[in-house]
Order: structure tokens, then sequence, then C-alpha cells
């Protein structure tokens, strides 16, 4: 597909989107509430309801899903490896692992920022933990086995913690960092997290020459002039500060950064430096349309965002790994 | 001094000396072979040229300035490399892939530009693979393939050429092919460094060849020189067969000699 013409496709789907998962919830709005609401004193009831409810929740799913589609697209990239996923590697465990600490040793209530900051501190060793590995043995088989540990390691740890506070919300609290939740997110969560969201983008978004080059190899990558080591650096750092940002607000959401680099390789372009914005573009668009899902009447209450994205991401999962059988031996 | 200039490399990997004191040289016109048995070092001394691993000492020019002073991109646009079996992890179009080529010349952002599309082309020409385009580099088969890595190779534009084995595994007609490829590069003004299993070939294309034998430069000079039966004997443990046709030198391995290979 032509760039110019499926850039502006996605931007007007992405715009659509919001528009619609604005309009959804527990009082139904239509176009015309949107505009008056959005135009309207600040101490409107429909106001509050756009600007204290719900757009919070539309920007930080369009933040979280762009993260995961570009952290996914980038990791694969790095790795080569089509199965790479912050949440099947368990890069997400480890940052909500992080940010479980905080909150449960107090640091959240001390300093907010404790709470991003120890989540990034998470995906951070969990990122390291695989590139050290993957450099000794590539196989793609070898990082799913080792993300797997990793990411059951972290969930055991996250229901240790629980286990050992005396909080009556522990059940609760545990679902929604393992399974994720855009419900009840506030204009602060946004400024709290989204410097960090940002930079990570920021050093992510620059590596596809670099990307380009690896799909002949590291050795001949490097004969091309790309430096490997500022490559790798840039992607774990930029991995871990935004799905660590993330997931520091919203959960670990899963198979997102699994599915939308293989829709984009589809739809856009084969060249793993070619699909990093649009991987963010369309990770942000299916986070969206999971979170208006999350909120259909469906057995009385909403569903869990992480439910939502693993009944769609799990089977594709599972076709990817038959697709590409033969390089796993 | 003028060409790629290698004086006195020393490598060691792991503990083990892989390059003793190795000095070589190619000049741009020129198409050298790289002959020894295996684990002479034929690769690894490939892989110091390209700044893959360290020599401990020794020092390595391109046209009197030291590689190891250049930038990554500075060497890139000067020296090119053919892996050997080199890796293909996505299926890019063959056009992609043969692009990557122009990575050296292009900013971060920078898109290709005419010149890049036209070096593009032209080595696809050069190649043969121009009606491969659109395929999917995945599904070529062995000689496609490495023809395309080859154009890959060739749309950088680098003066020097570097190649590890690039006939192995092929069949005779892309072996010759692959080896006309070569050779038209280093008529037109190229160098090519390469590395040979097939004595008989590395007699016939190349203009000079250096061997190389546990780590050590033994001799360089013309390959009828090199391939005296006397190196043979001693350094892969063989006798040959020759002889004349329409003015080239053929040569065919016939025996080994038992208990004494490889000294």
């Amino acid at each position: 597909m032509n760039n110019t013409l499926s850039y502006s496709l996605l931007a007007f789907a992405l715009i659509a989107a919001g528009l619609i998962s604005l309009s959804f919830g527990r009082v139904s709005l239509g176009g015309a509430d949107i505009w008056a609401g959005l135009t309207a004193p600040a101490d409107d009831p429909i106001s509050m309801i756009l600007f204290e409810l719900r757009l919070p929740r539309v920007i930080l799913g369009m933040l979280v899903g762009a993260t995961l589609g570009l952290a996914g697209a980038a990791l694969q990239g790095v790795l080569r490896n089509p199965l790479a996923d912050p949440g099947i590697i368990g890069v997400s465990a480890s940052a909500a692992l992080g940010a479980v600490i905080a909150i449960h040793l107090g640091l959240a209530t001390i300093w907010v920022f404790s709470v991003p900051l120890f989540a990034m501190t998470g995906a951070l060793l969990a990122t390291f933990i695989l590139l050290l590995v993957t450099t000794r043995d590539s196989s793609v088989l070898m990082l799913i086995l080792v993300g797997i540990g990793i990411s059951s390691l972290a969930t055991a740890l996250i229901s240790l913690v629980m286990n050992l506070s005396a909080n009556p919300m522990t059940i609760r609290d545990m679902v929604m960092w393992m399974l994720g939740s855009l419900e009840n997110r506030t204009m602060n969560d946004l400024w709290m997290a989204g410097p960090f969201i940002l930079i990570g983008w920021a050093m992510m978004i620059g590596v596809g020459q670099g990307l380009n080059a690896l799909s002949v190899g590291e050795e001949v990558a490097q004969t091309m002039g790309i430096n490997l080591m500022w490559l790798k650096l840039r992607i774990v750092i930029g991995a871990a500060l935004s799905v660590g940002a993330a997931v520091s607000i919203c959960g670990a959401i899963g198979f997102i950064g699994l599915v939308v680099p293989h829709i984009t390789r589809a739809l856009i372009s084969r060249e793993p430096g070619a699909i990093l914005i649009p991987s963010a573009l369309i990770g942000a668009l299916l986070l969206t349309f999971a979170d208006i899902l999350t909120r259909l009447p469906v057995a009385g209450s909403p569903l869990r965002l992480g439910v939502v994205t693993a009944l769609v991401g799990a089977p594709c999962f599972l076709y990817i790994i038959f697709h590409t059988r033969k390089e796993m031996r | 001094m003028k060409g790629l200039v290698i004086q006195n490399i020393t490598l060691t990997l792991g503990g083990a000396q892989i390059l003793k004191d190795v000095s070589a040289s190619v000049k741009p016109g020129e198409m050298v072979g790289m002959i020894g048995p295996n684990g002479a070092g034929k690769s690894c001394l490939l892989k110091s040229i390209l700044g893959l691993n360290k020599p401990g000492s020794g020092r390595i020019t391109l046209e009197g300035r030291d590689l190891s002073a250049m930038s990554l991109k500075e060497r890139a646009l000067c020296l090119a490399y053919a892996a050997q079996g080199a890796p293909l992890h996505w299926p890019l179009t063959v056009e992609r892939l043969v692009a990557l080529g122009r990575i050296p010349h292009l900013g971060p952002w920078q898109k290709l530009q005419p010149e890049d599309d036209n070096e593009i082309d032209r080595a696809l020409t050069l190649t043969d693979c121009l009606h491969l385009k659109e395929r999917a580099a995945t599904t070529l088969s062995g000689g496609e393939r490495a023809r395309v890595l080859l154009a890959r190779t060739l749309a950088s534009g680098a003066t020097y050429i570097l190649a590890d084995e690039p006939v192995a595994s092929l069949d005779p007609f892309h072996q010759l092919q692959v080896m006309e490829i070569l050779k038209a590069h280093a008529a037109a003004g190229g160098a090519v460094l390469v590395v040979l299993h097939d004595l008989g070939l590395a007699a016939r294309t190349c203009d000079r060849l250096i061997l190389l034998h546990e780590g050590q430069m033994i001799d360089q000079g013309p390959p009828a020189h090199i391939l005296s039966d006397k190196n043979l004997s001693r350094f892969f443990g063989i006798s040959v067969s020759r002889w004349q046709e329409n003015g080239k030198n053929f040569l065919v391995p016939h025996a080994i000699h038992n208990g004494q290979s490889h000294e």
C-alpha cells in the first residue's frame, strides 16, 4: 500500500475509534453530546464525564497501545524473532512486579513517580537478561522459553508480595496487574507516565535502518556501518522505559505487541524498519477497540482488557508458532 | 601506500592464536584469492579487515589511512562484505534486500535517492537478478540467493569486496557466474579479496593468490607459483593433475598423502 494513503487511513481510523470510545460507557453520548461537552464549561456534567473519565481513558489507551505495538515491532526486529512481545517474553510482568513492589512498600504514597520508576526498572532488568541470553543462543525457541521463565517468576513474586501485605483488595489488585485495565484512570496518570513513554518512543523510532540491516545478520549489518551495541541499547532502554511506564498505569496487557507487527507486515511492509511507526498506529487502534469491547454489556460486569486482548491474541500466537515452526527447531 | 595493506596482523580468540604475523595486500583492479586448508584463518583475516574482530597487534591501512581510525560508516563506504551463508531473517523482496547495500550512503532518516535506485538496478543487472526483483528473497534457490546477496554487496558501490566462499554449495554454472561477476568488478577498477576452496577455480580466475596455513601467511604471488606441487603436498596434503587448454591452467586434486596430510 502507498505510504501516505496508509498513514492517512490509519490516522482517520484512529480518530474514529477515539470518538466511538468517547461515546461508550454507563452514559451513552452521541456526536452532538460530545461536541457540546467538549465546548461546555468545566462544571457541566457531560463535560465532566468527558474530561475526567473518558478522555484520559482514550488517550492512555492509545499511548499504551502505540507503546506495545512499537516495542513489539522493535523487539521482533532486533531479536529477529517473530514471537517477541513484551508480554510473552516477561517484560510486562517484570514491570508489573516493579509497580507492585513500589505500591506495597508504601513508596507510592511518598512519591508518586516511584511506581513508574520501579516498573521501568523491572522491565529493564528483564530486557537485559533476555538480551544476554539471546546473544549466546539466538534461536526463536530459546527466547520464548527464557521469557516464560521470567514471566512466571515475576508473577509468582507479585502474588508473594500481595500475600505478605494485609490488604483486603489483594485479589482485585492482582487481577488488575495481570490482566490490565484502563478503568478509572485520570489525567494525573497521564502526566506521570506520559513523559517516560514519549522518551521511550523517541529512542525506538529511529532504529529502522539498523533493523533493516540486521535482516542479513549481525556481522553483515556491522559492515554496513551499523553500531550494533548502540542499536541494541536504544531498543532495550526505549522498550523498558515505555513499556514499564505503560504497565505502571494499566497493568500488563498481553498480545498487542505480538499481533500488531504481524498485521503491519501483512498490510504495509515486510521490512522490519518500515513497520515501526505503522505498528504504533495500529497498536493504538487495536487497544482502543479492545477497550471499547470491554465496555459492551456482556454478563453484566465489564470485561478485563487483558481478557479481550488474549482472546484475540492467543489464537494468533498459536497460528504464528505453526507458521514459523520450521525455524524453531 | 596504495590499496588495502595488512601488516603483521596477530589475532587471538578464546586463548587460541588464530593469525600469526600475517601481511598481505590487495590493490584496485586486482582479484586476489585467499586459499588454505580448513582452519587456516582465512575467514578470520577477512573479519579482521572488516573490523568484526580486533587484532591484537599489527595494522591494516586503506589508501594509507589506518582502518581502525575510520568510522564505521567510512569503512562501510569502502569495504563490502559477502558473508559465507549469511542468514536472511525476514521475507524481504529481492529489491529491498539489494537496497540494504545503500545504507552506508543514507542519512539516518533519508529515503533512497534516484542515484541509489540506479545503483540497485545496476547491481541487479550485473548479477542477472532483475527478473527476481519482486520475489521474496526467502523463496529463492541456492544459486539465486547467492547472486542476490552478491548484488547487495555490489550495490554498496564499495571499491573493495571481501567475499567469504561465495561459491560454496553452488552448482558449476553458478560458481562460474559468481566468479565472473567478481572478476568484472575487479576489471572495472574494483578490488576483490575472495576466500576459495576450489583450487582449480582459484587458479583460473584470480590474478594473485595468498596462501594461509595454521594462521600464517605462507606465500603470495601468481597462481602458478603458489599452487606448486610442493605447496599443495606440504600444506594441503594432496597431489594434483594439471593440464593446459586454450591458454588456461587446469588443476584437479586426485590423491591424498596418507600419514602426512597437513604436515
